[in-house]
């Protein structure tokens, strides 16, 4: 089951390319099955939790809370929260009635839709009033539907009893240090008690509200998600810290994200030249985090109103006046829902049997020869969803990459790439943006797509990067390994990596 | 006396929610103060809160006209200190 995917080459979605993109997320080897029961039920068919469950849930988010109570050097105010999207997005700010109506709109037609977040334009807590009234209504008019909400952290401890009444059983907190010395760094402010407080001093209030607020939540028994954002030469190798601490108080997930500092976004970190990760940087980041806790590196940072799986944005079908001429019965919708709901457990719960079965195949087939020891692999997948090999190389605006070895295949993250080729007109650029294609998948050794033409796969050749369009419409995973299997079978796996990709894997 | 909003302001809602005096208000092509409604904040804080929640250097001016947040007050650094930061956080 899947939704339809809009097409997203025309000049609205170029427009609007600063929020999520099509394409698809990776699975790994569950990444659930380590947490505790009662904690998998919550997350299981939450889409930005578990990376099964966001090919086939959808979530969306409301902008109601454009108030901010801090300043984070990555954010232009002129935007939308740098937390939760890429800079340079502005939402449509709803009032708390036009929220209600627009989710109940939305899951009325979109019954995948399980799980509404409020997570901007600014601080959702540093505006209590729209942002509670927003969860108090829905909590009542649509309770199959579940609540989700990110924070800065300021104002979470005085906001931890309100949060517990409704049905919110997800909160994100952005925590980027636990030392006020990097702290004062990334936050030049916050206001505090009525005042403006610099500094040190700033960063160091907000700590302890981040700390104080992780712990009562999960005092409570509510869910924290821990995102960060990696910003090199200030709390990269501090992060490793900041994932053991929050994963120590109980925090269920981390998320470390890269910094984007554009300087057309006019941030501070952009306008003053401060540098974004490297992917292999965040990877190696993210991997060695990920000894001391699960990582979600599915996330795509999505733009606070969107709406739809994620990495697909169908908010035009639901603006202000689209709704109000929509009449929605809520009652009957939510019969409609839990029947859809139901239908997609059942298929996923089949999906991840077939994985596990899947895996113990691929294990003992390798067992079984030499190849047992070969070296790991990176490969690039172009992907439009449903866990297929289901794009053109170049219509691709991000790559999934995996990691194949003789243990199995795992999902490593996605790669942003800018299109070379958009249609018929605007492919003058092409040249060069091709060549940034190529950049963005250093250290792969193959790229999976369903077609490619001919100028970039010699171009990918030359890099050193195998294009293969033989799995088109496979699923991702078995086809990574088929490829993976292949190489070894031609002794491409005894060498070493080819000289343009060595400085991925090395330390992957 | 009032403090006013001028146009390097970004619309962004912070100052709305903290008036005590309810003197601000949403207005094209940025919100404004209305001059008869503000206090200063006199009698209620210290600070005024508006200029206290204010992201935006230069979008507040006080009753003589000045900035009350100028250049380099929000960032923390001074206009004279920007080239050096400017090089050690590139550097990084
Ligand atoms: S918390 Fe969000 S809205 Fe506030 S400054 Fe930071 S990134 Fe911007
Ligand atoms: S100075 Fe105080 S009273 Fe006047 S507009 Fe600002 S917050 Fe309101
Ligand atoms: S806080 Fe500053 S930038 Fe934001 S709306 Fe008020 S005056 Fe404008």
């Amino acid at each position: 089951m899947e939704l339809t995917v809009l097409d997203q080459n025309n000049d609205a979605a170029a427009a609007a390319a600063g929020g999520c993109s099509t394409g698809s997320c990776g699975t790994t080897d569950d990444q659930m099955s380590h947490l505790p029961d009662s904690i998998r039920e919550k997350v299981e068919n939450h889409p930005c939790y578990s990376e099964e469950a966001h090919h086939y849930f959808a979530r969306m988010h409301v902008a109601v809370a454009p108030a901010c109570n801090i300043q984070c050097h990555y954010c232009n105010r002129k935007y939308d929260c740098s937390n939760e999207s890429r800079p340079g997005v502005v939402s449509e700010l709803l009032t708390p009635d036009q929220a209600v109506m627009k989710t109940k709109a939305v899951a009325a037609n979109i019954p995948q839709m399980t799980v509404l977040g409020i997570a901007g334009p600014g601080d959702p807590l540093a505006n209590p009033e729209r942002t509670f009234e927003t969860f108090r209504r829905l909590s009542e008019e649509a309770p199959d539907i579940k609540l989700c909400v990110s924070t800065n952290g300021l104002a979470l401890p005085e906001s931890v009893d309100e949060l517990a009444k409704h049905n919110i059983d997800h909160v994100t907190i952005t925590i980027n240090t636990v030392d006020p010395d990097i702290g004062a760094q990334i936050y030049p402010w916050i206001y505090w008690n009525n005042r403006r407080i610099r500094g040190r001093r700033g960063a160091e209030i907000l700590i302890e509200q981040q700390q104080k607020g992780l712990q009562m939540l999960v005092d409570r028994g509510i869910l924290v998600k821990v995102n960060s954002v990696m910003i090199p030469g200030v709390n990269d190798q501090h992060l490793k810290e900041v994932s053991r601490i929050v994963k120590e108080k109980g925090a269920f997930l981390h998320n470390v994200m890269p910094l984007i500092s554009e300087p057309e976004h006019g941030t501070f970190y952009g306008l003053m030249g401060q540098r974004g990760p490297e992917p292999e940087e965040l990877q190696d980041l993210q991997d060695e985090c990920a000894g001391d806790m699960n990582m979600m590196r599915h996330c795509r940072q999505c733009r606070a109103d969107a709406v739809g799986l994620l990495g697909e944005d169908r908010g035009e079908e639901f603006t202000i006046d689209k709704i109000e001429q929509m009449n929605i019965d809520y009652d009957a919708a939510m019969q409609t829902r839990k029947v859809v709901h139901e239908g997609i457990m059942e298929e996923l719960h089949e999906k991840q049997e077939k994985k596990r079965r899947l895996a113990a195949v691929s294990v003992s087939a390798n067992d079984a020869t030499p190849q047992a020891n070969t070296r790991p692999a990176l490969m690039a997948v172009a992907t439009s969803g449903g866990g297929l090999i289901n794009q053109h190389f170049g219509h691709a605006t991000e790559f999934l990459i995996y990691e194949a070895s003789p243990a199995g295949v795992r999902f490593i993250s996605h790669r942003k790439v800018d299109q070379y080729c958009i249609g018929n007109d605007s492919c003058g650029e092409k040249e060069s943006a091709l060549a940034g294609s190529i950049r963005a998948l250093k250290g792969c050794e193959a790229v999976l797509c369903s077609k490619i033409g001919y100028e970039p796969w010699s171009l990918l050749e030359e890099a050193g990067i195998v294009p293969n369009g033989e799995h088109a419409m496979e699923p991702i995973e078995e086809a990574v390994l088929a490829v993976y299997q292949e190489m070894a079978a031609e002794g491409k796996l005894e060498e070493p990596q080819p000289e343009a990709a060595v400085s991925q894997t090395a330390s992957a | 006396m009032s403090l006013a909003i001028v146009d390097s302001c970004v619309n962004c809602w912070a100052c709305y929610d903290v008036c005590p005096s309810d003197a601000i208000y949403q207005s094209s092509p940025h919100f404004l103060i209305d001059t008869k409604k503000c206090t200063e904040c006199e009698g209620d804080y210290a600070h005024p809160q508006c200029a206290s929640i204010c992201p935006i250097e230069q979008a507040i001016l006080d009753a003589s006209g000045m900035p009350v947040n100028p250049y380099g007050s929000l960032t923390g650094i001074p206009p004279e200190l920007l080239e050096d930061a400017m090089q050690e956080i590139q550097s990084r």
